[in-house]
């Protein structure tokens, strides 16, 4: 680092419009030579990748389950159109859906609960939603395959209470099930920084210029929170949409997800491109919400 | 900043609070759940039969489980430091210089952060089935996929939430500091070791934390580039659970558990060091 | 001639298109209290920042005692700055804080803490040596900054907005604590501020910026007396400005007509503006006199109660000016729609360009 020193040590001289941009091109440098091993990094490990797949996507499956990188064709990505692959990918979008939508009817008002509280209650609650998010994900669905399982606890329960054996494992139920409890801390702490910032006189203002509590929320409340709604939905979204652990663990044969059915095309149907094809279409699908959410006028998820 | 929001009145007070502690029991309920059935002596998971630390011994005595959770703390470390390194240098220069490529350098940190676990490892699946060919091939090195290949992954998505992480810290700490160690007599280098680094330092070691708890959790990732041998503990784990579930996964479950609970403790830390070293 | 303590000659910053600083000249003596004076955007924190060193100019020369620094980096130049908000290292003491320059000069570590404790009693705050800035009031971290700066002896303190962040009470503490430290050091301190009440108390000379460019430099007075354009006679407390032309050296022709007398040496014909302060007028009943050249004729319009005075607002043929009144007792009342008179002592108003 000593070559951070300024260029300038020996020559004092009058300032001139070439001293001034040669010590900005030095800054520029400096800049630059700091970024650049995570840049480089980035772009071998990262960018080259990511074209590999498009490159992929394009190619041809043999007859031994490898790849020809040669006879380029639209295959794979005709196939998407096939029912099966069709049922695949709109059943995931759906779920995803689902699961971002009750993440956020659950999450708002949490969110909102957990700012009226004072700041020392606040913080200690915060940290109990921390913990979860940071708690490992496969352990967290493991959780609920122990639960859900033929003699779990959630059987024993509804047993007791009348409601006979529910089969809840390995149905879409289950699913979701553990998608939102996967990710609902990505939905509640985007959301709580956003209704926090917001400056809750207004919602007196409101209330003073004679809304009821639902006007003030719609018109108020909501607005001021969108950054937050629309983060922790596409932080939600994203994942869900891609989810490959947990429709595995509590998932059954008749719930393959885009996640799996990728994955599936990879370890055992050995059908490279098409795989390719398939994760570029997720990419595309998680480019263009991420895209919405920066064109909202969000700054950094 | 932190005003208090008003609290509803009436039915719809009693709503928030419900709604309130429902989400914490779900939160909490599964775990509590799956670590007592750690200790139940039944071999049906989910069926209490009594104290035991059977399935904690079994978990000891598995060369498998142990191999595991070795590669798994090496690979995370190891990873861990390297991405710190570069996170933390992509911060600094994304956060306090502009230079050529500085929009493209910060949409490209982004993406490994917006992009599913399933789409970065069929990335890299598909690129280490030739890199480390033509590597071997120019350099005459012997790399093969497992522990190498698996480390290069983890700090690919590491390094972007390091420098997320600590760059919060930086947009947050005043430039000025920076002025004013050099206004008295520091040089640029001075003022850099001296300021800047500890005004950073609990972003470091927070964004170090989460580049740790999220290499020990990947599965998918881990999965599509390791090599023959070559496994992770939460990636033998899944491979366990989709064979069908034991009393050992249980307790593997739970020690993976308390290793995530201490991240967050020491987390936790991190982040009070950096409220302290605020205002 | 000595040589002055900071000398800019053709100093210019341009940000890409703007131009931050257009080409100022300045000398700035040795033992001065000196005041930059502006609006916020009118380059007077970036001329600061030149002479500390924390931005370069684009052209010009820029002096500290005679040596030539526009290239050096800040820790080559023997001056220190007091920053706006202070800029105090949140993560170490006060005596930390303070004794930092020294450190960075490589003082040995018990002659550093020693003329830091020292500095830090000069700012009145021994006995916090210990505290986190963070656990300080506002007016406590001034005085650390302020110490944090003198305590490397530079030969001139660089102070931007220092009072800004205070009450107004604190404000005038520090005002006089400043100008106490100024005389005892005998450096000079070159402060900026956009507050004109502040420049005019404490300065020895104030230099009046505008869009980049140096408007005017004198003492308070010549500057609140003899203001050389509009804009400094406007900024500079408040005042009436009558637009007119030269008709000699001894004549104004108000827009309406009315010759007001008043000495300047404008070329005859010259768009001018007439300053006429509202505490420098007086109002009295129209009489039937003719107009003696150091009054006019207007109606009032409404009175704004003051406290210790009477504001008028004052409709004349074509714009409207105000009188401050002094409330003492007996003093004239004036109702709204009253026909009067707006008088003045001959030499109470000031010609300046109309630019």
């Amino acid at each position: 680092m000593t070559a951070v020193e300024m260029p300038v040590e020996q020559d004092v001289a009058e300032a001139t419009p070439e001293f001034e941009a040669a010590a900005a091109r030095h800054d520029r440098r400096r800049g630059f030579l700091l970024a650049l091993p995570a840049y480089g990094y980035l772009v071998l490990f990262f960018a080259i990748p990511l074209i590999i797949v498009v490159v992929y996507s394009f190619a041809t499956r043999n007859r031994f389950g490898g790849t020809d990188l040669s006879g380029w064709n639209l295959d794979s990505y005709q196939k998407l159109g096939e029912p099966i692959v069709r049922d695949i990918l709109f059943r995931s979008l759906w779920l995803a859906i689902l699961t971002t939508v009750i993440c956020l009817v659950i999450s708002y008002p949490f969110a909102y609960f957990l700012s009226t509280r004072s700041p020392t209650v606040r913080n200690v609650m915060l940290v109990f939603v921390m913990i979860p998010f940071w708690t490992n994900f496969l352990v967290r669905n493991y959780a609920w395959r122990v639960i859900l399982g033929n003699d779990g606890t959630l059987t024993k329960i509804t047993e007791a209470i009348g409601l006979g054996e529910q089969e809840l494992l390995f149905s879409q139920t289950a699913v979701v099930l553990g998608l939102v409890y996967g990710y609902m801390p990505f939905m509640i702490l985007p959301l709580y920084a956003a209704i926090e910032r917001i400056d809750h006189r207004l919602l007196e203002a409101s209330r003073d210029l004679y809304a009821n509590g639902f006007q003030s929320f719609r018109h108020v409340l909501l607005p001021l929170s969108m950054p937050g709604v629309i983060a922790g939905s596409i932080l939600c979204f994203v994942p869900s949409l891609g989810a490959y652990v947990t429709p595995e663990i509590l998932g059954g044969a008749k719930t393959t997800l885009l996640g799996s059915y990728i994955v599936t095309q990879f370890l055992t149907a050995r059908n490279w491109p098409f795989g390719a094809a398939l994760s570029f279409v997720l990419m595309a699908i998680m480019l263009t919400a991420t895209i919405v959410y920066f064109r909202k006028g969000g700054r950094t998820l | 900043m932190s005003s208090t929001a008003v609290e509803p009145r009436g039915w719809f007070k009693a709503l928030l609070h419900v709604n309130g502690w429902l989400v914490y029991i779900f939160f909490y309920a599964p775990i509590i759940l799956l670590v007592v059935f750690s200790f139940s002596a039944s071999r049906n998971v989910g069926v209490w039969g009594g104290f035991t630390f059977e399935w904690y011994g079994e978990f000891w005595d598995s060369q498998a489980t142990r191999d595991s959770l070795w590669n798994s703390v090496q690979i995370a470390v190891l990873s861990t430091l390297i991405s710190v390194v570069l996170g933390t240098m992509a911060a600094l220069a994304l956060e306090r210089f502009t230079f050529r490529g500085h929009r493209v350098f910060d949409a490209l940190l982004y993406l490994p952060i917006i992009i599913p676990d399933v789409t970065m490892a069929v990335m890299l699946l598909l690129f280490f089935a030739q890199f480390f060919d033509v590597i071997n091939a120019v350099f005459g090195t012997d790399l093969r996929k497992g522990f190498s290949s698996i480390v290069l992954s983890h700090i690919a998505f590491n390094i972007s939430f390091v420098s997320v992480v600590v760059r919060a810290r930086i947009a947050g700490m005043e430039s000025r500091l920076e002025e004013a160690a050099m206004d008295l007599y520091a040089t640029r280098w001075q003022a850099f070791r001296y300021v800047t680094v500890p005004q950073i330092l609990p972003g470091i070691l927070g964004g170090g934390l989460l580049a740790m708890t999220l290499s020990l959790d990947d599965v998918v990732i881990t999965q599509f580039v390791t090599g023959p041998g070559w496994t992770t503990l939460p990636v033998y784990v899944f491979g366990l659970i989709r064979k069908g579930v034991t009393p050992l996964i249980n307790a593997v479950s739970v020690v993976m558990l308390l290793g995530s609970v201490t991240l967050v403790a020491l987390s936790i830390l991190a982040d009070r060091a950096r409220s302290v070293g605020d205002t | 001639m000595t040589t002055p303590a900071v000398e800019l000659k053709g100093i210019t910053k341009r940000f890409g298109a703007v131009v931050a600083v257009d080409s100022i000249d300045l000398e700035i003596a040795d033992g001065e209290f000196f005041a930059m004076l502006g609006p916020s955007g009118c380059g007077k924190t970036t001329t600061l920042r030149m002479v500390a060193g924390l931005d370069f100019p684009t052209e010009g020369s820029l002096k500290i005692f005679g040596d030539e620094v526009g290239t050096l980096p800040p820790n080559k130049r023997p001056v220190n700055t007091v920053f706006q908000n202070y800029a105090l290292f949140p993560h170490m003491t006060v005596l930390q804080n303070v004794a930092f320059g020294l450190k960075m000069q490589g003082v040995d570590k018990s002659a550093a803490a020693s003329q830091a404790r020292e500095m830090i009693e000069l700012v009145q705050l021994g006995g916090l040596e210990d505290r986190k800035s963070s656990q300080m009031s506002g007016g406590q971290q001034q005085r650390v900054a302020l110490a944090r700066a003198l305590v490397n002896h530079p030969k001139v303190l660089l102070l931007d907005e220092p009072l800004g962040a205070l009450d107004l009470k604190l404000r005038q503490e520090m005002q006089g604590e400043l100008k106490r430290l100024q005389r005892e050091l005998g450096i000079s301190f070159v402060f900026v501020t956009h507050d004109q009440e502040e420049a005019l108390t404490m300065s020895d000379r104030i230099a009046v910026m505008h869009e980049g460019q140096l408007l005017q430099v004198g003492s308070p007075e010549e500057i609140y007396e003899h203001p050389v354009n509009r804009f400094v006679a406007d900024f500079i407390g408040q005042t009436n400005l009558l637009e007119g032309t030269i008709e000699d050296s001894a004549t104004v022709c108000l827009a309406n007509g009315v010759r007001v007398k008043a000495t300047s040496s404008y070329s005859t014909g010259a768009k001018v503006a007439l300053s006429l302060r509202p505490e420098r007028a007086h109002l009295s009943m129209r009489g039937d006199g003719a107009s003696d050249g150091s009054s006019i004729d207007g109606v009032i319009e409404r009175m704004t109660y003051l406290g210790n005075a009477r504001v008028y607002s004052v409709r004349l043929d074509w714009m409207e000016v105000e009188v401050r009144e002094e409330n003492r007792p007996g003093a004239a009342l004036y109702e709204p729609g009253t026909e009067i008179s707006i008088h003045w002592d001959p030499g109470a108003v000031w010609v300046v360009a109309d630019s």
